[in-house]
């Protein structure tokens, strides 16, 4: 039997030569799992170019606090059922310590205060690579991104002073205190990503799914009812068929109207869409360069 | 459906940006967020057409200036294939982006500006091209609606181009000539209208139908021993896998292979992708081979085919792109980066400088800047198995890290002996 070769392939190759530079060039990398499909799709991905030896790293959860409840219950069974280390490190420490403070308001959120308490375990546990589901299909700023990012030891990114990356060479050459971000899906596409979950019958979170929620319209986007997501008291709650294409914070994540319900109409739902996935993340419509300015600050 | 990766190339205003925003919207792979992003933004800066250059300046500073500083790529496919382009800088001083860009395509775009023709730039555009061997290279005559869609001076054009393919070293090059109108769209998906003299493809019609196994270079096998997996748990005890991408080639069970630098002989046993067992590995296929006899072999080691060996040696002669502010001397040491392994190398002597613009060669050379190219003779601690490049574009490249910056400086393209 010989592999195949097709486009999909052809990724999943590229991504396990890339999850084994990490293991052979650093000496402490670590998966940034935020139990979202993009991260689901590394673990899967990691699994393969290892076997039949175990993930030769741990999995870290920034965790706002504010997750998606299927979320969390799906990170920790994943955790359990593959036998992996998982990490994991609260937004609402660096709260309480006073690092960074709770934005209050309509469009109070706690993603971008996510930096901080990753910055802060990147320092605890030393590590010199975090691997990140990041694609550069999914956002401007992202599509100048390099495989092998290196920042410095404030975690920023010189977007204007990046590595050359020629061929299928990686440079994970760094000085103590740096570190260097990892996105092995880098060529990926969001349908790429789902047509795999789907060929390799990968389990992802039920919210993934079309599902009745308590939602309220704003800015034409449907937000979440929640105690994390403030609300205005004449904005007005209804109960409707939605899924979510991508997965953040709640405050920051919003959904589409779908019923579909199982991965073949969601792989189809994707293919006729004339929204990017970013269209419905409500932290990248702060501004045109709001991708880029979280990057710079060191944002994953 | 397989991918296809492009490297476009041109000078500043030549419109590389605008011709992929083109080729995005005329796709329909330009989402309504992200084409009513590029309404507005289009209107605030008071143009009155739609800047197609929005949906792939990713960057603040790019934006502000109009004019693309890094790479980016850029992602769109139709029922026929994927596509990937990597949209590069033009400007001189970005010279290192283009090769970065053209290193990992097997076509390029050349862009040039109607109005200007063949200019300076177009010869370093094309020179890269040739010494990256892309064997598909699509010449973009743009902005034909600024010259009322002329037959004679796009004729004027092409011949003025085709007397740069004769000082070429690479002849094995495709070379298609497009006149195009990036910002108005007439050749680039839909056939213009305005140009009933020209017969041939439109620019994606050209990609739709390029064969990709003929552009691609394939050479022989060649297996960079990437990480040994040993995963010592009860179930795999003696499991001792070499996992690394198969260059060139294909590889299958029973193959008889020689170890380097050792150069012991043995045979594949088996070939895993995953738990799943194959009987040959096929070119740039990330498998996991164990062999039949205990050989010692660790990161960076290759295993090639028996009779078919590569160059053992501890230095070579390169043609080196230099991408560094810092210069390159004679006698400093850098890390040489040959695939996955790593040595360090000393700069014994820079041979001639290359101009990149055919205008020839400089032998009184002490030193390279940024941006040069020149022809450098490495000596090497160690020793590493290498192709000449014309002969393996992965397994006969390099790149050059500083040791004190830990930058990557250079890329290099190993010469025949």
């Amino acid at each position: 039997m010989k592999q195949d070769t097709s486009h999909i392939n052809a990724l999943e190759n590229e991504a396990i030569y890339i999850f084994r530079e990490v293991a052979a060039q650093f000496e402490r990398p670590v998966l940034l799992f935020s139990g979202g499909k993009d991260s689901i799709t590394l673990v899967r991905l990691a699994q393969k170019a290892f076997w039949p030896a175990k993930i030769p790293f741990p999995l870290m959860h920034i965790d706002t606090g504010h997750n998606f409840p299927e979320t969390i219950e799906f990170r920790d069974r994943l955790v359990e059922e593959l036998g992996l280390e998982l990490i994991v490190r609260n937004v609402q420490d660096s709260i309480d310590q006073g690092k960074v403070k709770e934005e209050s308001g309509r469009y109070s959120s706690r993603n971008s205060l996510q930096t901080t308490t990753l910055l802060d375990a990147i320092e605890e546990f030393k590590f010199d690579a975090c691997i990140g589901g990041a694609r550069r299909d999914e956002e401007k700023a992202r599509a100048k991104e390099r495989i092998f990012s290196v920042r410095d030891d404030f975690g920023q990114w010189d977007e204007r002073n990046q590595r050359p990356e020629l061929f299928d060479m990686l440079n994970g050459q760094i000085e103590l205190g740096q570190n260097v971000r990892v996105f092995p899906i880098s060529n990926w596409t969001e349908l790429d990503v789902w047509s795999y979950i789907q060929n390799e019958e990968i389990e992802i979170p039920s919210i993934y799914f079309a599902h009745k929620r308590k939602v309220f319209m704003r800015d034409g986007l449907i937000w979440s009812h929640s105690d994390y997501v403030f609300q205005e008291e004449d904005e007005e709650v209804l109960e409707r068929m939605v899924r979510f294409r991508t997965v953040g914070d709640m405050s920051c994540t919003a959904a589409v109207f779908s019923e579909a319900s199982d991965i073949e109409s969601v792989v189809a739902e994707i293919r006729d869409s004339t929204i990017s996935e970013r269209g419905a993340r409500i932290d990248d419509k702060r501004s045109e360069a709001a991708m880029e300015k979280r990057k710079q600050q060191g944002y994953f | 459906m397989e991918v296809l990766k492009i490297a476009t190339a041109g000078s500043v205003d030549d419109g590389k940006s605008t011709l992929i925003g083109r080729l995005l919207y005329d796709t329909k792979s330009l989402t309504d967020d992200k084409l009513e992003a590029i309404e507005q933004r289009s209107r605030k800066n008071g143009y009155d057409y739609l800047d197609f250059s929005l949906a792939t300046d990713g960057l603040v500073a790019e934006r502000e200036q109009g004019i693309t500083i890094d790479v980016a790529h850029i992602y769109f496919s139709t029922k026929k294939k994927s596509y990937i382009i990597a949209d590069t800088p033009g400007h001189v001083e970005y010279t290192r982006n283009m090769v970065t860009g053209a290193s990992t395509s097997q076509a390029a775009i050349i862009l040039i500006d109607a109005r200007k023709g063949v200019i300076e730039q177009t010869n370093r555009h094309f020179f890269i091209n040739n010494l990256l061997r892309v064997k598909e290279v699509i010449v973009a005559i743009n902005k034909m609606d600024l010259i009322d869609f002329s037959e004679e001076k796009y004729t004027q054009i092409k011949a003025d181009f085709e007397k740069l393919m004769a000082k070429r070293d690479y002849e094995d090059q495709k070379i298609t000539f497009i006149p195009v109108s990036a910002l108005k769209g007439d050749n680039v998906v839909h056939r213009s209208t305005n140009m009933s003299w020209y017969k041939g493809t439109t620019l994606l019609e050209h990609l739709e139908a390029l064969d990709l196994a003929a552009v691609s270079n394939v050479g022989t096998p060649r297996f960079p021993v990437q990480y040994v997996i040993r995963p010592k748990t009860d179930e795999h005890h003696d499991f001792r896998g070499f996992a690394g991408k198969v260059y060139g080639g294909e590889l299958s069970v029973g193959d008889e292979v020689v170890a380097l630098p050792s150069q012991t002989r043995s045979r594949i046993k088996a070939i895993y992708f995953h738990d799943k067992q194959y009987e040959t590995a096929s070119r740039r296929s990330s498998v996991t081979i164990t062999l039949e006899d205990e050989i010692n072999l660790s990161r960076g080691d290759m295993l090639v085919k028996t009779g078919n060996l590569p160059s053992i040696d501890k230095q070579f002669t390169a043609t080196v792109s230099w991408m560094d502010s810092q210069n390159l001397v004679p006698g400093k040491k850098y890390v040489v980066q040959h695939g996955v392994n790593k040595v360090l190398a000393k700069v014994s002597t820079i041979n001639h400088k290359i101009h990149p613009d055919y205008s020839g060669i400089d032998k009184k050379t002490d030193s390279l800047g940024m941006n040069d190219i020149a022809e450098v003779t490495f000596k090497l601690n160690k020793p590493i198995f290498y192709d000449p490049f014309k002969k393996h574009r992965t397994n006969g490249s390099f790149i050059l890290i500083d040791t004190q910056s830990n930058g990557t400086v250079g890329a290099g393209f190993i010469s025949e002996d």
